[in-house]
């Protein structure tokens, strides 16, 4: 599967060994990290949920227009679930190829269709007690804006 | 008819369970999105979700079979 979930945390260097081909000349990566702040509050923790059946598909195909549309050698994506401690690695997407532009480029692209299309939320845990489901609440007074979080 | 109805993240929190089955008469997402407001007072918009039945995204015109399952998608936030 080039698109999967974990309940434990992400390991990087078999993900990597995934991708290693004889005619990559490199490989691109990306990290999303839990961070202690989002939109002026202090975050704590994250909890990660899934509607797996349907995210896994959503991400396969993600994962295969990627390297439809850029000559890349291979390309996976890892994300976690469940309750995450700051600074953990909620996700993880890898690219190989034979040369630098097209693997920056195709993860990009990846992580991007990854936060839009796949069937994931999180829910915030702040410093002052409360907790929100991004997207979902604070920002249901300015729906315009519900799909621009970074 | 009967359905299976799959609730995920803040809609889970609001229905107070991760799923249930319902005997209905709604012919669509839609008319079922309706009915399950009524229940459980949702706080999204129709406008707001995505749908899909039996595990792919689908229109919120399409017909619903006896036996179907259906998880209404809120707004998104991997990564």
């Amino acid at each position: 599967m080039r698109f999967r979930f974990t309940q434990s945390a992400i390991d990087t260097q078999s993900a990597r060994r995934e991708l290693l081909d004889l005619g990559a000349g490199g490989y691109v990566s990306f990290e999303g990290w839990v961070r202690d702040h989002n939109e002026g509050l202090e975050v704590t923790r994250l909890e990660y949920e899934a509607f797996q059946e349907l995210a896994i598909k959503e991400g396969e195909r993600i994962i295969a227009e990627a390297l439809r549309r850029f000559p890349v050698k291979h390309a996976l994506c890892i994300h976690r679930v469940g309750s995450l401690p700051l600074s953990d690695m909620a996700v993880w997407v890898g690219v190989s190829s034979a040369h630098r532009g097209e693997a920056f480029d195709a993860c990009r692209f990846i992580i991007d269709e990854v936060k839009h299309r796949v069937p994931i939320w999180k829910k915030e845990h702040y410093r002052s007690g409360d907790s929100g489901w991004v997207n979902c609440e604070r920002c249901a007074a300015t729906p315009a804006h519900a799909h621009e979080h970074a | 008819m009967q359905l299976k109805i799959q609730y995920y993240a803040l809609m889970r929190e609001q229905a107070g369970r991760s799923e249930e089955t319902v005997d209905t008469s709604a012919a669509t997402p839609t008319d079922l999105y309706g009915e399950l407001t009524a229940r459980h007072g949702f706080t999204l918009t129709r406008e707001q979700l995505k749908v899909a039945v039996n595990s792919e995204f689908c229109d919120w015109s399409r017909p619903l079979s006896t036996g179907d399952a259906v998880v209404f998608i809120p707004p998104v936030a991997g990564g």
